[in-house]
């Protein structure tokens, strides 16, 4: 298993320098660090002067991938791409592109831990709510129960996540008054705040996951396994928590996990409508401001996530099922 | 009065994609195991009524597809005929009463004097109040006591003259299949109010009813009212729904057609190949797939704008510039999405090329373009198709979040997600304005809705094996307790 483990990392960093590539070619087919400067000095008059300064503050005064007027390997070290990718890998992201902004570094280790706050409760009351919705519909399964909440589920995904945010607002925050509308503080007080996202982005895709989830939960149901604990005579709550619950858990840890990184990175939209201080609504304000800098950051931070999630997800296999090995 | 054609390249693309699938249409009809598949779709009621739905829809899209110049009137002869630097289309026309009835700014549904107090002069006395809208309600004279009784007869008039309407062409229906049966027409008639046909045409007749007679209401009631209300700029907010249709098919159908391409090319050739080449595009779709979405479309997007900005030359009017812009933003949907479906089609192929009939064409030697082209390629398009009918709704739902970000359509440009964009300011004022956000959302829902029950029944009557998503009443195959 640890021989798996460390091939998997090894091809992590290999999708991560691709990653790194793609968005650096990308950036810079838009911009040139001379655009980058101009944007982020701003100001109708700039001399060339400024731009030099910026340029070599950032780190962005030498060539972009291939540096000829050096020897050797110097002609791939001696660029803005290496220097930049190298300081990723260490986990050093450096500063900011805009004037105001600080060191990147800071930022993102504040900002997760406020991410964090959203993204865990998310995760962990999503699974519980989706796992407890589909389960009640499969054991009311063919019956009016089952049929009209699959419909409600198919109603609840059809509709887009933005609308629950704005009626979920509206409602709770202007009519009602229970929360408030945005914002965010630390503490305790953070409840207060995170709650009503926490609950929307929870509604949001209660639908998708529930009607997944009793897909899974069916498949399992019709095995002959199933039958067998029937036939010995026990109860259909037996059957279905220890039984199929059990043995649908590979599917469920995947796709549960294969959001994890999203919940991260995908309460972008929540963050940004509630004002919440966290990595989403970094990214936004970096797309806004073209921050090459946090923007590229943030995408090697997402794709790290992501893989790590699905190395770990390989783990959960072993964890949830032993005949799953590794090799 | 003349005009000119102007074939946007989103409509070119569009009306392209309608042929194929005219063409579908015509293949699946000669081939016997499609057209059973296809059946089993239609069976189904809620597919049929989707589709009727779906349908009306792509009717209305398609009459937003249609767009011109008009001619400007010449002033001396001699001169070179001028265009209108607008660009209307089919469905600008057909509307033209409601983007001529511009008030001077927000109105609720249906209503004959402003949202916003004013000071108004009531006989040389100023005083505060509703002014009346310049043309919402401008018909009446005493609109305090006409106003209920016009609303309700306008509104039925157009609903019994829809209903009509949809009468008509169930009994056409009737007549033709009646025809076809070589029954009698009130033979066909009681089996169709019965729902003893074999198709449900009756559930597909109260579905046009329905349609029919919503229509028929707005109708009656446009023209005389704004049925939505009006936005800030005092513009209707029915049309502006009506033309965010347009956008959604566009978005949905066109990005999950940019992404076949590399999805089927890659997909297949990196299960048949294998070995290095397998490898390779494993590491291509990962790489894109373990970058967070938005990001790369938005890195894409803001590249396509530079591009749009440095060459203004190439796009004339502000629409073909707003029309480039969604199109590219499809392409960039499609070279960003085409992950999922790719590891889908290498896993199937992988299976596929073992399998007896692929074996014996090798062994004859025919070579592997063909192989994949001829054996391997019909035997994964139902993967195709459901995952293309899959797509359209979650890219509906995606185009209002990307737009809601910044990265999505032009701003100019009709669409759901800046109708949402908008309401978060206008439900936070005091009176809320809350029909801009109702008028889209159920739009959205509804169109959304129909594409996911149709997809439904798609996945079904194509892939029997795959999970059950819908929920049937019947027998519970539980244990005697």
């Amino acid at each position: 298993m640890l021989n798996y483990i460390i091939r998997r990392i090894g091809y992590g960093v290999l999708i991560l320098l691709g990653v790194n590539l793609l968005t650096f070619t990308l950036f810079f087919t838009v911009n040139t660090p001379d655009d980058m400067a101009r944007i982020n000095i701003g100001g109708q008059r700039i001399t060339q002067e400024q731009i030099q300064k910026w340029k070599i503050e950032r780190g962005y005064d030498k060539p972009l991938y291939w540096n000829a007027e050096q020897p050797g390997t110097r002609q791939l070290t001696e660029t803005v791409f290496w220097d930049r990718s190298v300081s990723l890998f260490s986990l050093d992201f450096g500063r900011a592109d805009s004037e105001s902004a600080g060191d990147i570094g800071q930022q993102v280790a504040r900002r997760m831990a406020v991410s964090l706050q959203l993204a865990v409760p998310l995760f962990l009351l999503q699974v519980l709510a989706s796992t407890a919705f589909s389960l009640l519909l499969v054991f009311f399964r063919h019956s009016r129960i089952d049929f009209w909440g699959v419909v409600l589920c198919v109603l609840m995904l059809s509709i887009s996540s933005l609308f629950y945010i704005i009626f979920g607002q509206y409602l709770f925050s202007k009519v009602l008054r229970l929360v408030p509308i945005s914002g965010y503080a630390g503490g305790l007080d953070a409840v207060r705040f995170l709650i009503l996202p926490v609950l929307l982005s929870l509604l949001s895709r209660l639908g998708t996951e529930a009607r997944l989830y009793r897909a899974m939960f069916l498949e399992e149901v019709g095995k002959d396994y199933v039958r067998t604990a029937r036939a010995k005579g026990l109860s259909e709550q037996v059957v279905l928590m220890r039984h199929v619950l059990r043995n649908a858990l590979i599917p469920i840890v995947t796709s549960a996990g294969s959001y994890l990184p999203y919940v991260f990175l995908g309460s972008l939209v929540f963050e940004s409508f509630f004002g919440i201080p966290g990595l989403g609504a970094y990214v936004i304000e970096a797309i806004g401001s073209q921050d090459f800098a946090v923007v590229r950051t943030m995408v090697f931070l997402g794709s790290l996530l992501y893989i790590a999630t699905f190395v770990l997800i390989d783990i959960a296999y072993t964890w949830v099922d032993p005949r799953v090995r590794l090799a | 009065m003349g005009f000119k054609l102007v074939m946007l390249w989103t409509d070119l693309v569009l009306w392209l994609l309608m042929a194929g699938l005219g063409l579908y249409v015509w293949l699946a009809r000669r081939s016997a195991p499609l057209r059973g598949k296809w059946k089993h779709v239609f069976r189904d009621a809620a597919s049929t009524c989707s589709a009727v739905v779906l349908g009306t829809f792509l009717l209305v899209a398609l009459a937003d597809s249609l767009h011109f110049r008009r001619a400007l009137p010449a002033t001396t002869p001699q001169e070179q005929q001028a265009y209108d630097p607008r660009v209307e289309s089919l469905l600008d026309v057909l509307m033209a009463r409601q983007i001529a009835m511009r008030e001077p700014s927000y109105s609720q549904p249906l209503a004959y004097a402003g949202f916003v107090m004013e000071s108004i002069d009531n006989q040389g006395r100023p005083e505060r109040g509703f002014p009346r809208l310049p043309h919402g309600g401008a018909h009446l004279k005493d609109p305090a006591s006409e106003w209920g009784a016009d609303v309700l007869q306008r509104g039925v008039g157009g609903a019994a003259l829809g209903a009509v309407a949809a009468l008509l062409v169930a009994a056409v229906g009737v007549a033709w299949g009646a025809r076809r049966q070589r029954l009698p027409f009130a033979t066909m008639a009681g089996l169709l109010w019965r729902d003893q046909t074999e198709l449900p045409w009756r559930a597909a007749a109260i579905t046009l009813l329905l349609i029919a007679v919503l229509a028929g209401a707005c109708a009656g009631w446009s023209g005389y009212y704004h049925v939505f209300g009006t936005d800030r700029t005092g513009n209707d907010v029915l049309y502006q729904s009506v033309k965010s249709v347009r956008t959604a098919f566009v978005i949905g159908s066109l990005a999950t057609v940019a992404t076949l391409p590399f999805a089927i090319g890659l997909g297949v050739a990196a299960g048949y190949f294998k070995g290095w080449v397998d490898e390779v595009i494993q590491y291509l779709y990962t790489t894109l797939s373990s970058v967070p979405n938005v990001l790369l479309i938005a890195a894409c997007v803001l590249m396509v704008q530079v591009f749009i900005d440095k060459n203004p030359q190439l796009f004339p009017t502000g629409a073909e510039r707003s029309d480039i812009r969604i199109l590219l933003l499809c392409v960039i949907l499609g070279v960003t999405g085409w992950a999922s479906l790719a590891r889908l089609l290498r896993a199937e192929t992988l299976k596929l090329r073992e399998l007896d009939f692929v074996q014996a064409a090798t062994a004859f030697g025919v070579g592997p373009l063909r192989i994949m082209a001829r054996h391997i390629l019909p035997n994964v398009m139902h993967l195709v198709l459901i995952t293309t009918v899959l797509e359209f709704s979650s890219l509906i739902l995606y185009e209002a979040v990307l737009s809601y970000v910044g990265v999505g359509v032009e701003p100019s440009m009709n669409s759901f997600g800046g109708m949402i964009n908008l309401a978060r300011d206008e439900l936070s004022r005091e009176p809320a304005v809350w029909w801009s956000v109702s008028a889209a959302f159920s739009f959205m829902v509804t169109l959304v809705l129909a594409a996911n029950l149709f997809a439904d029944g798609v996945r079904e009557a194509f892939d029997p094996r795959g999970r059950a998503f819908r929920a049937r009443l019947g027998t519970r195959n539980r244990a005697v307790v």
